[in-house]
């Protein structure tokens, strides 16, 4: 379990100090894929560095399997750090070495003898599908080869945590969806913790169970993806869920109203019947379903009729039907 | 066509001595200078700001050591170091004096090459280092050195060169190769095909140099095999 309590980062310079992180508490358990979603300059890839302390925090206590590590010396911190694997967005594999020699690289660090981390470096090839690109080198790779070499890479020393920084944003979105798969394989398969930051939704769709929001350097929210999607509370999550139907709503004038469907009336014809009983007509302003771990989730927002008395009834409607709704400002 | 001059330095092999005395002054100093300013150049990257172990004093002293000889040119630098020479080897004039003079004006400039080379490598490559938990020792040596490996190919070459441009001064204090031929025979003889014969060779070595080193650059380098 790695745990994060009240953790702070301030940067300071010779006139002005800039607040990266502030007051961070988070609790990380083992065997789940945890997110990490902000938009750029939130924080981010701060907060996953103060994890294996390639950022020191200025204040609070960073825990790793209950062990305070924040005040750790300097050689145990060292032999700490081959417990926990980083991939990157740049990927930053050793140019100068192959793919084999760079995934036996951690090993020689840790003392692994040649042979045996040769063929301990073949397996994790054999893992992430590049067993037979063990001789190239980076530069003969695509982006999505490189981070499969950067995480075969990780695991090489058998870490029981995985920090991947930004790990798919330079690459297209089928490359990132196949990387996902294979995280989700490695967490499933291996037991790895995985801890993902990201600014995309969709990362964390696809492979989170648990995500925290950050949003100027604090945590705005923290949930489980299901319940987070759904009903985003911070405004910072309902941007990040709801990118583009914001801008298109603001446009809209009127008032609005944001309603939340789960599984188990997404098949109803919610809107018709609203219509119908309220007679009074509503803009659809966006909509959008999405499937989630095997579940259906939905948002919509409409735009209210003018006529206040018609806005009224349909509020009024609303407020007695199982959706979940609440009025945008 | 060619003066008297020539024909008899060339046929005496004084010219061919020339060649291999300045080929053999400028390696060895460069040798030299390289064993001394490339561990100086780690040091001032590794403690530099942006390095993997700050530590700002030590930085600025061997900095400002650094410019300090940096700045002198080669010829004062030279007269003014005679007594050091005389230290070190026992003679202030001759080859081997001169090699003194020549380490001591590379390896400053060694270790500025060495330096700007080792803070080509990316720092995130660095930083993934870290993450693994190698220790500062191990990044210089697994991961710095080896990726700045066709930089510092690259920085050889240039030093080199310079080295034996300085070598050419080597006639100022008794020294020999092809900048003493020069002077003695082509410039106080007046005979201006052997000056000229000088430095159409001196191009010639730095002709090979340059294409031996580029070519090892490329050789080693694994960056741009596509």
């Amino acid at each position: 379990m790695i745990e994060l309590r009240h953790v702070g980062k301030t940067y300071k310079t010779a006139d002005s100090e800039i607040v990266a992180l502030e007051d961070i508490s988070i609790s990380i358990q083992d065997g789940e894929i945890y997110g990490i979603i902000g938009l750029s300059g939130a924080g981010k890839s701060t907060l996953v560095r103060c994890i294996n302390l390639l950022e020191r925090p200025t204040a609070g206590q960073v825990f790793v399997d209950g062990n305070e590590i924040t005040g750790m010396d300097r050689r145990k911190l060292l032999r700490l750090r081959r417990s926990i694997g980083m991939i990157f967005q740049n990927f930053n594999l050793l140019e100068q070495r192959s793919v084999l020699r760079n995934v036996t690289f951690p090993l020689e660090v840790s003392g692994v003898k040649g042979q045996e981390a040769g063929r301990r470096a073949m397996e994790l090839l054999e893992l992430v599908g590049l067993s037979d690109r063990a001789g190239f080198y980076p530069a003969q790779l695509s982006g999505g080869q490189k981070q499969r070499v950067a995480i075969a890479r990780a695991l090489a020393t058998n870490p029981r945590y995985l920090l991947c920084d930004e790990a798919t944003s330079a690459l297209d979105p089928n490359t990132t969806r196949s990387i996902l798969e294979l995280l989700k394989k490695i967490n499933q398969s291996l037991g790895v913790t995985i801890i993902l930051i990201t600014h995309e939704m969709r990362v964390i769709e696809q492979i989170c169970d648990r995500v925290a929001v950050l949003g100027q350097s604090r945590i705005a929210e923290e949930g489980r993806v299901s319940e987070v999607l759904i009903n985003p509370r911070s405004d910072i999550a309902k941007e990040l869920i709801l990118p583009e139907k914001k801008k298109g709503c603001e446009i809209y004038g009127g008032r609005r109203v944001r309603l939340t469907f789960h599984s188990a009336y997404s098949r109803e014809p919610l809107i018709s019947r609203m219509v119908l009983d309220c007679q009074a007509p509503v803009n659809i302003l966006y909509a959008d379903t999405k499937e989630l771990g095997g579940e259906m989730y939905g948002h919509m927002i409409i735009g209210l009729p003018a006529e206040e008395h018609e806005a009224d009834r349909i509020l009024a409607w609303l407020k007695k039907s199982p959706v979940e709704w609440c009025e945008e400002v | 066509m060619f003066s008297e001059m020539l024909i008899k330095l060339w046929e005496n092999g004084i010219i061919l001595k020339g060649v291999w005395e300045t080929i053999y002054m400028t390696t060895l100093s460069s040798l030299i200078a390289y064993i001394i300013g490339l561990p100086l150049g780690v040091v001032l990257s590794v403690t530099s700001g942006e390095g993997i172990r700050p530590i700002p004093w030590l930085n600025r002293v061997l900095g400002l050591a650094v410019n300090f000889f940096r700045s002198i040119p080669f010829i004062i630098l030279m007269v003014a170091m005679l007594p050091v020479a005389k230290w070190i080897v026992g003679v202030s004039l001759g080859n081997r004096a001169m090699i003194v003079m020549l380490v001591i004006a590379a390896t400053p400039y060694v270790a500025r090459m060495v330096e700007s080379s080792l803070k080509e490598v990316d720092s995130g490559v660095v930083e993934a280092a870290q993450s693994m938990g190698t220790g500062n020792q191990q990044i210089v040596w697994k991961v710095l050195l080896p990726e700045a490996r066709p930089s510092l190919a690259t920085g050889a070459v240039i030093s080199m060169v310079t080295i034996l441009g300085y070598s050419a001064m080597a006639a100022t204090i008794g020294g020999t190769g092809l900048g003493q031929i020069a002077i003695s025979y082509g410039h106080q003889r007046f005979q201006p095909d052997v000056t000229w014969c000088c430095v159409f060779l001196t191009v010639i070595i730095v002709q090979i140099i340059q294409e031996l080193g580029a070519w090892t650059a490329k050789k080693i380098d694994k960056r741009r095999r596509g």
